[in-house]
């Protein structure tokens, strides 16, 4: 809610020149989430400083948003935009120092076309990943860069940071072009945006970051945050639902994979899918399922091959189907593709009829997602009532973990256990014999003599049935 | 005149040329609606009764109404030409598919006649040689129409015996539903004569014996019905004993009795049919034998005349001998009388070449009770509302009844093993450890009737949100048997510097009739629904957990609270110790808070309260210091006049952020596992045999857990108010304003007596300060907005999901199946992920 820009530019008074904002007075400019203010604290011939000050009024901005359209942690009474320099702020700046940022001045043009001395102080800047990238994305512009993190609550030392930082930069800039890397920059490092991301964002982005922002080398990381995430991966009736449960905000992303793999190898995801379709097709399996589909990765490339007559795909989660049928471009396809493709919600916890009929079932890296007490349950809803005739599973060997340097505990958040060869094959065998599979482990990936591959595969076959 | 006996739920084809008054026939002797005529279909598809083009559409909504009438088990009669065998076939088809019975009615008339009415037909114009080529097919076919499928063919021939013909709908044979009992359903007998009288005595049936002393019948001085589900033969030492007994009670009417598979191979056999003679059958022969030619013929009779299964109890009870899935009750069909003799067949065999047999009852969701036998389990136990009987009376097990509708199981032992299981007995399949639940239980749009919030309808998408949450987070569903209802504030104030006052609840309920409320502390905390058994033991035996845990405590969207919860879990159980005893139960459920609040929501409160008050921290400071040093600039007047307005509006703000910073931190300890972790129970949700939650009143309540006095327990501060007592009001607002002034959550009122059903369950007051936490730091400058908070939505949300989850809690206290409970609990999650102000 709150930036200074200072300069030491004698005479520092043409500061409001440049700003077109008079030191002597205080200028009020009503915004549809506020009133922003501009004033001088200092105005002296050595020293100037302009304030933009913004008042939010959540309980107003909350009531008065659409609650459909709005990203649904900022629907809530309780939040920082009253206190933080949001892109709220960063829409005030924008259009308060619009003639300012165009670099305009009939008065003084000669100053608005140099390089002046300028500080610039945030208090309260919320910053995902911390004083770091503010380094990163400010030094490069020719910023001295001082970032102090606030901390969540002097009485609770124990809870450490917050996600604000006190910003102080410092350098010899155009005033123009360190206003427009305040607009683009302040929302790329806030979490979230206070309205969805239009097609115009691309233009002002564009625009603002004329003369410098093609250059950044962290160009990328800013057009990313600055457009925001492209996908939402709960909906509001998921994030209702967490709330009620006293959950903090969605971190959780359920289809992240965590292990980054070592450069110029093929990733262990990508070498995953290989496995099972290099199975599928050994085991002539033309009529197929992938249990636990998420954003449709394994879908994709099932897609591909006409040997697969029949692909369908269900995820408990309903934003993991809409992703995958984006993903499979199921509007776009031709009548005939679209009849091979079947998506659908389902928990494999419970015993489901469309689950039957398929040659092969595929469960990738899916039942460590499964607290152990209600696996017994997956089980006899996949081997006990779809029986297909094939069963393929996936999932990481937790020996191989120590090759991913440090992590001693699981690889995703969301896993609720991971297993070490010895209880994987425990499983697949007490698996097979309950329901009357016959059973193959095998390595995908990297293989190394004392831990394994970093992912295990089992084949479970159905006693009695033969080959094609 | 002829009489036209016709299935009464079945189909029946009308066969006439047109013109023969096929549509006069129906309209007289059928409800409108019970007939469909292909004309009126060709005229849905295709405006024009007459267009020849649409028949095969009008042909696919014609089958597809049949199809769903049929389903539904409604009489449904066809008014369409049919006079060729292929057009017959595709609804002979569908009526199969139904598993009732087809009846063809054929009219038949001059074809003089039938033209003579086309031509007099304003709306249709069919030529003399369309009706001749109609009378063609039909002559041509009738010889053969007998074979196709039909029960019966009536033949009615010329217009006066079409108008002379008079219709009775027969009830199928296995309709019963007018007996409403009481029954004694007896399970497999095997020959086991002296076991079955020895029941019968136990059930307080009087034997009627013969001059040989032999059992020939029996009655019940109540009245009761004895029901036997079949298997009465083979194996045993005393076949014809028992067939002697059962014959004469089933002359007499005291009993009914379904067939086994045994019965029909026996009649096979003793009709001289080759069979092979095992399990148990050369016994039955041998023992048959000594018996007289006239007592052989009768019991041929008999066992002979048995019908497959019964519906009974205005149809809320089905016996069929090896049990039978829902869409066969009250059908006549070749593979229903299969199933009921012979069960659901996989086509599998096992390692001893015996049939595998499906578990139907599994999957079974009907409304029917369904008791049957057949498969011999260790112990009769509900699954899913269904009841085996047969507990292996033949091979030394016990001879078991059910009385219905008491639910009351009596059994005899056997006398000694009579014969050799062929393979282990064990428990019935899908047993409590076995429940299996189905994804058709729970998602789609449904309707679900709960005795105190009426029907409630549970919207597609939101099941499609709980599916999830449940599914990747909720404990496992046997724990899960109620999730706690949401809760409606008051309605905000008018007028003063509060949004919420104990006056409104007070108001409320005295508006509703109330006369005594109480007044809860409410702690804030997170809320938390216990369930604690006395020890693994009784877990198994009422949730059906088998892995030895003993209790659970999870959240209110049923996740478990804490990694790993067992000493919670065993703290509690010391805890609640001297309230099982008092109960008599040896589990119960509690509905508490956790608390500290922080204990769970640590990481909510670092992301979201520390958070803001960290950036106001951060942010209002500098900003109160340099508007002070631009006022120090001497612009005290003029163009910065207004500048100490607003330094006076932000200092107000940083107020109010400290005042919410203190509002969280008051319910914030430091962690350390479950050190400085206690829960506060505010009601007995239930214990064995009763839904206190229910039928208690929350004084009731307060009072046995005021009894708990433990460590882990944290007391709650409540007061009662008579509303009829304006002192007792202002006491008690004073007291909710001592409570809160310092940031206490505040309160809720709830009826102090066991209330009326259409009364909210409990208002919450909350305090002036704690609502920071809601509504942000600064919502004491917006009172006029917050005021217009609308409350009819939430307040209908919080009386349907209070109606669900007493309806769970009171079905899984009946002994209901496990997928009802669920259903219930599930939909309270789901009604939860409706768009409703959080903040309410």
């Amino acid at each position: 809610m709150l930036l200074t820009i200072t300069t030491t530019h004698a005479p520092a008074t043409d500061l409001g020149f440049l700003l077109h904002k008079h030191p002597d007075r205080v200028q009020e400019f009503p915004q549809s989430f506020g009133t922003a203010t501009v004033f001088y604290p200092e105005a002296g011939q050595e020293r100037c400083t302009a304030a933009l000050m913004l008042q939010v009024d959540p309980v107003r901005l909350a009531r008065t948003l659409d609650k459909n359209r709005v990203d649904f942690s900022l629907a809530q009474y309780v939040n920082d935009r009253s206190y933080a320099a949001s892109s709220l702020l960063a829409v005030a700046l924008g259009k308060v120092f619009s003639t300012a940022r165009s670099g305009r001045c009939d008065t003084l043009q000669d100053l608005a076309d140099s390089a002046i001395a300028l500080e610039i102080s945030v208090p309260a800047l919320p910053c995902r990943g911390g004083a770091e990238i503010t380094q990163r994305i400010f030094e490069p512009l020719g910023w001295s860069v001082q970032a102090v993190p606030v901390p969540l609550d002097p009485e609770f030392p124990e809870w450490g940071d917050s996600r604000y930082i006190g910003l102080r930069l410092t350098g010899t800039q155009r005033l123009a072009e360190a206003l427009n890397q305040l607009y683009v920059l302040l929302p790329a490092l806030d979490e979230s945006k206070h309205y969805w991301q239009s097609p115009e964002e691309v233009d002002k982005l564009i625009s603002a970051g004329t003369g410098w922002l093609a250059e950044h080398p962290e160009r990328e990381l800013i057009t990313r945050r600055y457009l925001g995430r492209s996908r939402r991966l709960l909906d509001a009736a998921q994030q209702r639902l967490r709330e009620l449960d006293d959950a903090s905000s969605p971190e959780d992303e359920p289809f992240e994979e965590l292990p980054e793999p070592p450069p110029g190898r093929t990733p262990l995801n990508v070498q995953r899918q290989q496995a099972v379709l290099d199975v599928l097709r050994e085991l002539g399996v033309h009529r197929v399922i992938d249990l636990g589909c998420g954003p449709g990765a394994l879908l994709a490339r099932l897609v591909e091959d006409p040997i697969f007559t029949t692909i369908a795909g269900c995820d408990v989660s309903t934003a993991a189907l809409r992703q995958a049928g984006r993903t499979l471009h199921l509007d776009r396809m031709s009548d005939q593709q679209r009849q091979r493709i079947e998506l659908f919600q389902a928990a494999l916890t419970y015993a489901d009829e469309r689950l039957g009929g398929y040659d092969a079932a595929i469960l990738m890296e899916v039942i460590e997602h499964v607290d152990l007490p209600r696996l017994p349950a997956l089980e006899k809803v996949v081997f006990g009532t779809a029986c297909p005739a094939s069963v393929v599973v996936t999932t990481p060997n937790r020996e191989f973990n120590v090759v991913y340097g440090g992590q001693v505990r699981l690889r995703h958040r969301d896993h609720r256990f991971e297993w070490t060869r010895g209880e994987f094959s425990q499983w697949v065998r007490r698996v097979g014999d309950t329901y009357g599979y016959a059973a193959e482990i095998r390595g995908v990936g990297e293989h190394l003599e004392e831990l394994g591959s970093p992912t295990q595969m089992a084949v479970f076959t159905r006693a009695g049935v033969q080959d094609d | 005149m002829t009489e036209l006996r016709l299935p009464a739920r079945g189909l029946i084809l009308l066969v006439g040329v047109s013109g023969s008054g096929k549509s006069t026939f129906a309209a007289q002797h059928f409800a409108p609606t019970e007939v469909i005529s292909s004309d009126w279909c060709r005229g849905i598809v295709s405006d024009d009764q007459t267009d020849q083009s649409a028949t095969p559409d009008a042909y696919d909504v014609l089958q597809y109404i049949v199809d769903t009438r049929l389903r539904r088990g409604l009489l449904t009669v066809v008014d369409a030409t049919n006079v060729q065998p292929s057009a017959r076939a595709a609804l002979i088809e569908v009526g199969r598919e139904h598993d009732v019975l087809i009846d063809a009615v054929v009219l038949e008339v001059p074809d003089s006649v039938a033209v003579q009415r086309n031509l007099e037909r304003a709306d249709r114009n069919l030529g003399p040689g369309t009706v001749k080529r109609q009378a063609q097919d039909l002559r041509r076919s009738l010889k053969r129409i007998k074979k196709e499928g039909f029960r019966r063919v009536h033949l009615l021939n010329g217009p006066e015996e079409i108008d002379a013909a008079r219709i009775v709908r027969e009830q199928p044979w296995n309709d019963r539903t007018e007996l409403t009992g009481p029954f004694d359903l007896i399970g497999d007998v095997h020959g086991c004569a002296c076991e079955l009288s020895s029941l019968l005595l136990k059930l307080g049936w009087e034997l009627e014996y013969d001059d040989a002393g032999r059992a020939v019948g029996a009655a019940h001085p109540q009245r009761r019905t004895a029901v036997f589900v079949g298997d009465l033969v083979d194996r045993g030492p005393d076949t014809p004993g028992v067939l002697r007994l059962v014959m004469g009670m089933v002359s007499s009417g005291s009993a009914l009795c379904v067939a086994g598979n045994h019965e029909a191979k026996l009649v096979r056999a003793l009709r001289g049919k080759r069979v092979t003679v095992n399990h148990g059958l050369a016994e039955s022969l041998e023992q048959l034998e000594a018996e007289d030619e006239r007592f052989r013929r009768d019991a041929l009779e008999f066992m002979d005349g048995l019908i497959s299964h019964y519906v009974l109890d205005e149809g809320r009870l089905v016996v069929a001998h090896a049990g039978l899935k829902e869409k066969y009750h009250g059908r006549t069909s070749r593979r229903v009388r299969d199933f009921a003799l012979n069960g659901e067949t996989t086509g599998q065999k096992d390692q001893d070449g015996l049939p595998v047999r499906g578990a139907w009852q599994t999957d079974y969701r009907g409304g029917a009770t369904v008791v049957y036998g057949h498969t011999p389990v260790t112990a009769a136990e509900w699954v899913n509302n269904t009841m085996c009987l047969d507990t292996g009376a033949v091979f030394g097990g016990e001879l078991s009844s059910l009385r219905y509708p008491e639910q009351q199981i009596v059994s005899v032992p056997a006398q000694r093993q009579w014969y050799p299981p062929p393979r282990p007995i064990g428990p019935v399949a899908g047993g409590r450890a076995g429940s299996a639940l189905k994804i058709t239980d729970v998602i789609g749009q449904r309707w679900l009737q709960t005795e105190h919030a009426g029907k409630v309808k549970i919207p597609e998408q939101n099941a499609a949100a709980a599916l999830e949450v449940m599914s990747r987070y909720a404990v496992d569903p046997r724990w899960l048997v109620y999730l706690p209802p949401t809760m409606s504030p008051v309605p905000a104030t008018a007028v003063g510097e509060h949004l919420e006052r104990p006056e409104q609840a007070f108001e409320d309920y005295a508006s509703w009739g109330v006369q005594r409320v109480v007044c809860q502390e409410k702690h804030m905390g997170s809320r938390a629904i216990a369930v604690i058994a006395k020890d693994a033991a009784a877990a198994q035996r009422r949730f059906g957990i088998d892995d030895g845990f003993a209790g659970m405590i999870y959240t209110r969207t049923g996740r478990q609270f804490f990694e790993d919860v067992t000493p919670l879990v065993e703290g509690l159980r010391d805890a609640v110790a001297p309230l099982l005893e008092s109960l008599e139960s040896d589990w119960l459920m509690l509905d508490c808070e956790l608390l500290p609040w922080s204990a769970k929501a640590e990481e909510l409160i670092k992301h979201q309260y520390a958070a803001v008050g960290a950036a106001a921290g951060a942010a209002l400071p500098a900003a109160v210091s340099l508007l002070d040093q631009a006022a120090a600039r001497g612009f005290g007047a003029g163009p910065l006049h207004d500048l100490g307005q607003l330094r006076d509006a932000v200092a107000q703000r940083l107020q109010n952020a400290w005042a919410f910073r203190d509002a969280y931190a008051r319910y914030c300890a430091p962690a350390d596992g479950l050190t400085g972790v206690t829960l506060a129970p505010f009601q007995v949700l239930a214990s064995e045999g009763e839904v206190h939650t229910l039928t208690k009143s929350n004084a009731w309540h307060m009072e046995q857990l005021a009894q708990l006095d433990h460590p882990l327990i944290t007391a709650t501060r409540h007061r009662y108010v008579d509303l009829a007592s304006p002192a007792e009001w202002e006491a008690a607002a004073q007291w909710w304003a001592d409570l809160t002034v310092s940031g206490g959550e505040g309160m809720v009122v709830k009826p102090a007596d066991v209330a009326q059903r259409r009364v909210q369950p409990g208002l919450k007051v909350r305090g002036r300060e704690y609502l920071r936490i809601i509504y942000g730091p600064d919502y004491t400058d917006s009172l006029d907005l917050l005021r217009r908070r609308k409350l009819g939505k939430k307040r209908q949300m919080a009386q349907r999901e209070h109606g669900l989850g007493i309806q769970a809690l009171a079905d899984f206290i009946g002994g209901e199946p496990l997928w009802k409970v669920h259903q219930s609990v599930f939909a309270i999650l789901a009604l939860e992920s409706d768009p409703v102000d959080p903040r309410l």
